[in-house]
């Protein structure tokens, strides 16, 4: 019984719909931007990571390796362009 | 009659309405041609339909060389208007609507297509695969490269061609400044073919992951195969930019949003950012395979291994990095501070490096090593001083300072095409002369080749070479006239004829393929260059499966170790094979891609809702579809490969 019942992917739910929750607090509570746009960036990354691993199942065939380097590289390129395109355009312009 | 007005050229010239008559009687004697010799069949069920990777290459490559000699049309245009000082062949909208079609059909149309057309002829043979991961993915690939490159090609006779450069910059690319349809096909016509590569992309990367021949660790990949595969991870981080970019664009232009207007919060600026995001990547997109392609004609033709495998690969994988960390060296005088363009300074130079250890590796390999003189490796030889200048001058423009006075110059135009012909183009040239043995079954005469060589370098060196100079003396690119004072009038006609040899140069090639395919025999054997890598393993030309066999891998140069070393490649029985099934879907989505695309540079849109309807439905079709492919059975294996000489290998 045990092996057949999901019991990671329905944690996996739970912790998400908790995640989504937590979003929503930035809406119809009043804090100042700052605070929402962190709120809202730290669930958001980590919904996405808790999609790719537990319901797409990364890391779990032999291909784990490079879906993970793959993602980490996607990563760091998102940082990279993301940070880049701040500074050019408004930090140091 | 008003419905129809709106497909008018804009700024019509004698010349437009001639090639409107031109491109009708062609396209009617084709379609009669065909119908004449009773084609259609044969067309739909071997080409329209086909899955297989090779003939996906061939088409990649026919597109390619037409879309050259397109791109080489507008590139004669433009140097004959500039060859004297004030000239008045074309106007200067006319000459705008050029230059922006000549570098989007040569990076977009030619270039990438030629890329893709080796990848999709070499790496799975160099792999030892029967295919690549998802070939249907791959025919629909082409088809939407095919259909946004028709899409783009009609702009000049249906509506008006986009003349707000290959870059595209806004505010000039808005509807303010750019009122015809003309930045709407660049839109989504690249939107369109960009969609083809970035599918492409992610095709090779699981192609090369998953199907390599037993034994062959990454560390054991050809380069070819290793620098398409670098290059397809650049696709697959660089192009999603470019998508977004231009949907962006694409909604400011037809629905007003403001993305990147100068008023209402909109950010002219963002666009370069991202695309230049986008184009630095592309840049290297174009040149890694193009170094792949040298390796393995350097190596063969020094009949010698390459020197320094690990830092070849070592330094792409540099390379890929770095090509991310560049972009603002495209725009340091946009206004940003002396720190931001330090910072991208450093970087760009920095690429030099893994670079110029490539170099170093090519030259290492050809010391010592026993070197045949062969069209192929005239040009890898020709590359490697010329594409050394464009690097130099490379170096010179990621100094930020003195940028603001090369910047948007002749001498910044020579730099591009320093790296881009010598790098990009001799690849080509001299992967179509070593390849095409293997798909066509007979080889080109060297002769010709090495006159089409020496004809297209010297063009080269006298068509760009003098525009450093005009450009350090201040004459600007995308500029459609001069006057005589500037003293630009000697060096610039010097530059129309190197382009005319150039141009020659390109007519002697297609001489030479049609000479060659009337005189040149047939029985050449597997391996005419006596070459090192698996895809001479296999008859020519490759049939259906490529292999009978999988073969057995043991290094990077397993068939050199088969001839030379006594390493068996094919061990075992002969089994049945599994191959993909043709499928027509592919070609329709091709065609109803080209009638949204159509329809929204039009703003038709209800034309537009059914066509997007279509290719949902097209794709919930091949969701519920089940196709499980064919086998070749061994009885069929046998009779194909006894018809080869020497029997099944
Ligand atoms: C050593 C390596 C290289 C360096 C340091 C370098 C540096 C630069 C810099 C700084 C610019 C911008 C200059 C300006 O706008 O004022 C530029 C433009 C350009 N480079 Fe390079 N480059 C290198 C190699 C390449 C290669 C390998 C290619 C292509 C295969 C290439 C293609 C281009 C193109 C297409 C443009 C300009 C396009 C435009 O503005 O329309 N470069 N390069
Ligand atoms: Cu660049």
């Amino acid at each position: 019984m045990k092996e057949l019942f999901p019991a990671k992917q329905v944690m996996g739910l739970v912790f998400s719909l908790v995640l989504t929750l937590v979003a929503l607090l930035v809406h119809f509570t009043d804090m100042s931007f700052a605070v929402g746009m962190t709120i809202l960036l730290v669930t958001a990354f980590i919904q996405a990571f808790l999609q790719l691993v537990v319901f797409m199942h990364a890391g779990e065939s032999k291909d784990g390796k490079a879906i993970y380097t793959n993602v980490f590289y996607g990563f760091i390129i998102a940082l990279v362009t993301i940070f880049g395109s701040l500074l050019i355009l408004i930090w140091d312009m | 009659m008003e419905f129809f007005e709106r497909f008018a050229v804009p700024h019509p010239s004698p010349m437009i309405y001639a090639s409107m008559v031109a491109i009708g009687l062609v396209v009617i004697g084709i379609v009669f041609g065909i119908t004449y010799f009773k084609k259609w069949g044969y067309l739909w069920r071997e080409w329209f339909t086909t899955v297989d990777h090779k003939k996906i290459g061939i088409m990649y490559l026919i597109s390619a060389l037409l879309m050259l000699f397109r791109g080489g049309a507008d590139a004669i245009l433009m140097r004959l208007q500039l060859s004297s000082p004030d000239m008045e062949i074309l106007d200067a909208q006319h000459y705008n609507e050029i230059f922006t079609t000549h570098g989007v059909v040569m990076i977009i149309f030619m270039a990438m297509p030629f890329i893709f057309a080796f990848m999709n002829l070499v790496v799975p043979l160099q792999i030892g695969a029967r295919d690549v991961a998802f070939p249907r993915l791959n025919a629909l690939s082409f088809w939407l490269f095919f259909a946004g490159a028709m899409l783009f090609n009609i702009s000049f006779v249906v509506g008006g061609s986009p003349d707000a450069g290959w870059t595209s910059y806004f505010p000039l690319a808005g509807n303010d400044f750019s009122t015809s349809v003309g930045t709407n096909y660049y839109m989504i016509a690249i939107q369109i073919s960009g969609i083809g590569s970035l599918m492409t992309g992610i095709n090779m990367i699981t192609t090369i992951l998953k199907m390599r021949a037993p034994g062959m660790t990454l560390m054991k990949m050809p380069m070819f195969t290793w620098s398409a595969f670098i290059a397809n991870v650049i696709i697959v981080f660089a192009f999603p930019v470019l998508t977004i970019a231009l949907l962006m664009g694409t909604t400011d232009r037809l629905f007003a949003t403001n993305f990147f207007t100068t008023t209402n919060g909109g950010m002219d600026m963002l666009w370069a950012n991202f695309f230049w995001v986008w184009g630095h990547p592309e840049v290297y997109i174009l040149i890694l395979p193009a170094f792949g392609l040298y390796s393995e004609i350097i190596s063969t033709f020094s009949s010698r291994n390459l020197y320094g495998y690990k830092s070849m690969v070592g330094s792409m994988v540099l390379i890929s990095l770095l090509s991310f960390l560049v972009w603002t060296h495209h725009f340091f005088t946009m206004g940003q501070g002396a720190l931001t363009n330090s910072i991208f300074s450093v970087t760009t130079m920095a690429i030099a490096v893994p670079t110029g250890v490539k170099i170093f590796n090519w030259l290492f390999t050809m010391y010592k090593g026993k070197i045949r003189f062969t069209v192929p490796m005239l040009y890898s030889i020709g590359f490697i001083p010329l594409f050394t200048v464009g690097g130099v001058t490379g170096v010179m423009l990621a100094m930020s300072a003195a940028d603001y006075q090369f910047h948007n110059t002749m001498f910044l135009v020579a730099h591009f095409h320093n790296t881009i012909i010598p790098g990009v183009v001799f690849a080509m040239l001299a992967g179509l002369t070593y390849y095409w043995p293997k798909f066509f079954g007979f080889m080109l005469n060297e002769k010709i080749g090495k006159w089409s060589f020496w004809l297209l370098s010297v063009g080269f060196v006298l068509a760009f070479f003098p525009m450093y100079i005009t450009g350090l003396d201040g004459q600007a690119r995308r500029m459609y006239t001069y006057s005589e004072a500037t003293g630009f009038g000697p060096l610039n006609l010097m530059s129309f004829f190197g382009a005319a040899l150039m141009a020659i140069a390109f007519v002697t090639i297609v001489y030479n393929i049609l000479y060659s395919i009337k005189n040149s025999p047939r029985n050449i054997g597997n391996d005419p260059w006596d070459a090192r890598s698996l895809e001479w393993a296999t008859h020519t030309p490759v049939p259906e499966y490529n292999f009978a066999r999988l073969p057995q891998v043991a290094s990077s140069e397993a068939y050199w170790d088969a001839k030379k070393n006594g390493h068996k490649l094919f061990t075992g029985e002969l089994k049945d094979i599994h191959m993909p099934n043709n499928s027509g879907v592919p070609f329709i989505m091709g065609i109803i891609f080209f009638v949204a695309g159509f329809s929204f540079i039009f703003a038709l849109w209800v034309p537009a809702v059914i066509a997007l309807i279509g290719i949902f439905a097209c794709m919930a079709l091949r969701s519920f579809e089940l196709d499980h492919g064919r086998h070749i059975h061994v009885k069929e294996i046998k009779e194909i490969e006894s018809q080869y000489e020497g029997g099944a290998k």
